[in-house]
């Protein structure tokens, strides 16, 4: 670790391009004179609010109409019994009663929970591990980033097309690597056992980019002199690492978890080009489940429901992860 | 290769290789692979494909699956599918999310802040509750199954609303007092002085648009089932039923909806790296 020194300034990464450029030497001199008749002053207080709804309202409307109004709906629709042609029958909160006793979708919480246990460690570790090493001025550093970066822009469609056939159990490419190991083809996403580990492992690849950006932003606005102060006072690079960067780095360590988790728990597009929930349900999630219930089955009044419960679980995940950290002196947010 | 590390190379005395390159090495090589064999087994003739072990390198080179492709599907469709809705989400984005984000920064009006507040609680509000009610909508407005499905959600979003206003707040307002005291308006201001110095920011939000509209799978989805009205993630999709064998028609498939987001990435770096980490968004 004796070349770690972050020498590429935070500014140039991440977050900081949004900074603006120094602005031309425009600055006014003059200031407007404050109008004194208060019928004027009126006339402008209508024209100043007829002027920012006109900027902000198109925006407004439409995410405002495509977010509150149908998620109110949403809650009144888990309140009833409808498959979109007949007539909606009131039903209470039946639909919230019968979540508790359904096993298929406590089955798919079961796989959710593996899939959030096997994801959001390696993520933020793999993201850590990869920042570290990323971070420093080496030849070819470019295209060790440039390889590790480009797969963030892969979609879910083609991550499950090459997953099916790099997992292939009859040629693909990784039972062919473990032949010349002498171990025996294994079914990958054939397999029960299996098939949610490799869709971790296909996640990690097309997502690894983002957690280890974030690091990397942190790692270079971690001032030098606090690593020369530790070196200095005889710390090994192990010892700078544990006891001053990574405390440095809580912050988005927090971050990174709350997000990660959310990603997990919502995970539905690499099931649905893999394995659509196979083998024998085993990757099947609690939003494959609803998406099943809601666009399969045409349980519009149920499948609500299970996302009310899926909002519900999120929200109180990211609320107590929030409480956990403040509670230890993390500021993430 | 790298835009991260613009700062001058400081002179050093000569030193051995780091250490780092073991590590470093072997992870880009796997990080790479399944790009590299999504283009190899584009351009694999089918008996290599079909041969046990497979060889990493093709023994010949053949374009059969791309033109399997473009004969067989409708991928070009869908491909122009997929560029319309992109570039009016990008432009939608662009001029809907600018002009809110400056109005919530700069300007002054009753509701401002509980307009703000609205938009920024919608970002908790995952999509997965959304979706049943918005088809419900979409049907009784007769976009399902059409491309309109698709491009609706993204006309504007808060993300895009949030990112650009906390932009505008870093601008020093002289800039613009000075032009409205030379007689300009508002809106010219916004469009001459604001939007030119936006840029970055500007790019950040398209950049952001394009990932998650080109690679929208979930919503398309559900809302079309009409193959004319495919997007091209939809179409490759579908792809897998039918064809699933078919490994170098596939493959093109991939390339085609892949490469165009490969090339503008490396074009492009340092922009996508800034909207990773900004937005962590992802399918």
């Amino acid at each position: 670790m004796t070349d770690t020194k972050p020498r590429v300034p935070a500014s140039e990464i991440a977050a900081h391009t949004v900074t603006p450029r120094p602005t031309p030497g425009l600055v006014s001199v003059i200031g407007t004179a404050p109008t004194r008749d208060p019928r004027d002053r009126k006339k402008r207080g209508l024209r100043e609010n007829l002027e920012g709804w006109a900027f902000v309202g198109p925006a407004l409307v439409i995410i405002l109409g495509l977010s509150i109004f149908p998620a109110v709906w949403a809650f009144l629709l888990s309140l009833q019994d409808w498959d979109g042609f007949s007539d909606p029958v009131n039903v209470g909160f039946d639909n919230y009663a019968a979540m508790a006793t359904d096993g298929d979708l406590q089955a798919a919480l079961v796989h959710t929970l593996v899939y959030t246990a096997l994801f959001v460690p390696t993520s933020v570790l793999l993201g850590l591990f990869l920042a570290v090493a990323l971070n420093r001025r080496i030849r070819f550093i470019g295209l060790y980033r440039t390889a590790i970066f480009v797969p963030f822009v892969a979609s879910a469609a083609a991550t499950g097309i090459l997953t099916t056939y790099l997992f292939n159990p009859q040629f693909g490419l990784l039972n062919q690597v473990l032949a010349l190991f002498g171990i025996p083809p294994q079914g990958w996403l054939e397999d029960p056992n299996q098939s949610m580990i490799v869709i971790t492992i296909m996640s990690l690849w097309g997502q690894a980019a983002f957690t280890t950006v974030i690091y990397l932003a942190a790692l270079q606005d971690i001032p030098s002199d606090l690593l020369e102060a530790a070196r200095i006072d005889g710390a090994n690079p192990w010892q700078v690492f544990w006891h001053v960067v990574f405390p440095q780095l809580a912050p988005v360590t927090v971050f990174a978890t709350i997000w990660q988790i959310i990603q997990a728990i919502q995970l539905f597009d690499l099931v649905y080009t893999t394995t659509r929930g196979g083998p024998l349900g085993a990757t099947e999630t609690i939003v494959y489940y609803l998406w099943d219930a809601a666009f399969k089955k045409l349980e519009f009044g149920y499948g609500s429901a299970v996302a009310y419960g899926l909002f519900a679980v999120t929200l109180l995940i990211t609320i107590g992860v929030t409480i956990y950290s403040r509670r230890s002196k993390v500021r993430a947010f | 290769m790298s835009t991260l590390q613009t700062a001058p190379r400081t002179k050093q005395p000569l030193r051995r290789p780091s250490g780092w390159h073991l590590v470093l090495a072997p992870i880009a090589i796997i990080f790479a692979i399944p790009f590299v064999q999504m283009f190899l087994t584009s351009v694999t003739p089918a008996k290599d494909i079909n041969k046990f072990p497979r060889d990493f390198f093709p023994s010949a080179l053949t374009l059969d699956g791309y033109e399997k492709l473009f004969q067989t599907s409708d991928i070009l469709l869908w491909l122009g599918n997929t560029t319309i809705v992109s570039a009016i989400a990008i432009v939608s984005h662009i001029v809907l999310c600018s002009l809110a984000g400056y109005g919530f920064a700069r300007l002054t009006f009753r509701g401002r802040t509980f307009g703000f507040l609205a938009i920024i609680g919608t970002i908790m509000i995952p999509t997965q509750l959304l979706m049943i009610p918005t088809y419900i909508l979409f049907s009784r407005l007769g976009l399902i199954d059409s491309l309109g499905a698709a491009i609706v959600p993204w006309l504007a979003s808060a993300f895009g609303i949030f990112l650009m206003r906390q932009f505008f707040i870093s601008l020093p307002a002289e800039l613009e007092e000075a032009a409205l005291i030379d007689g300009c308006t508002r809106l010219q201001v916004f469009f001459r002085i604001i939007l030119p110095l936006a840029r970055p920011a500007i790019a950040t939000l398209a950049i952001f648009t394009l990932l998650g509209s080109w690679n929208d799978l979930v919503w398309p989805l559900i809302a079309i089932n009409n193959d004319q009205a495919f997007t091209l993630q939809l179409g490759i999709t579908n792809f897998q039923g039918p064809r699933r064998t078919e490994w170098s028609l596939l493959m093109a498939g991939n390339v085609v909806a892949t490469l165009p987001l490969i090339l503008f990435f490396l074009f492009a770096q340092k922009q996508f790296i800034a909207t990773m980490s900004f937005s962590g968004l992802k399918g």
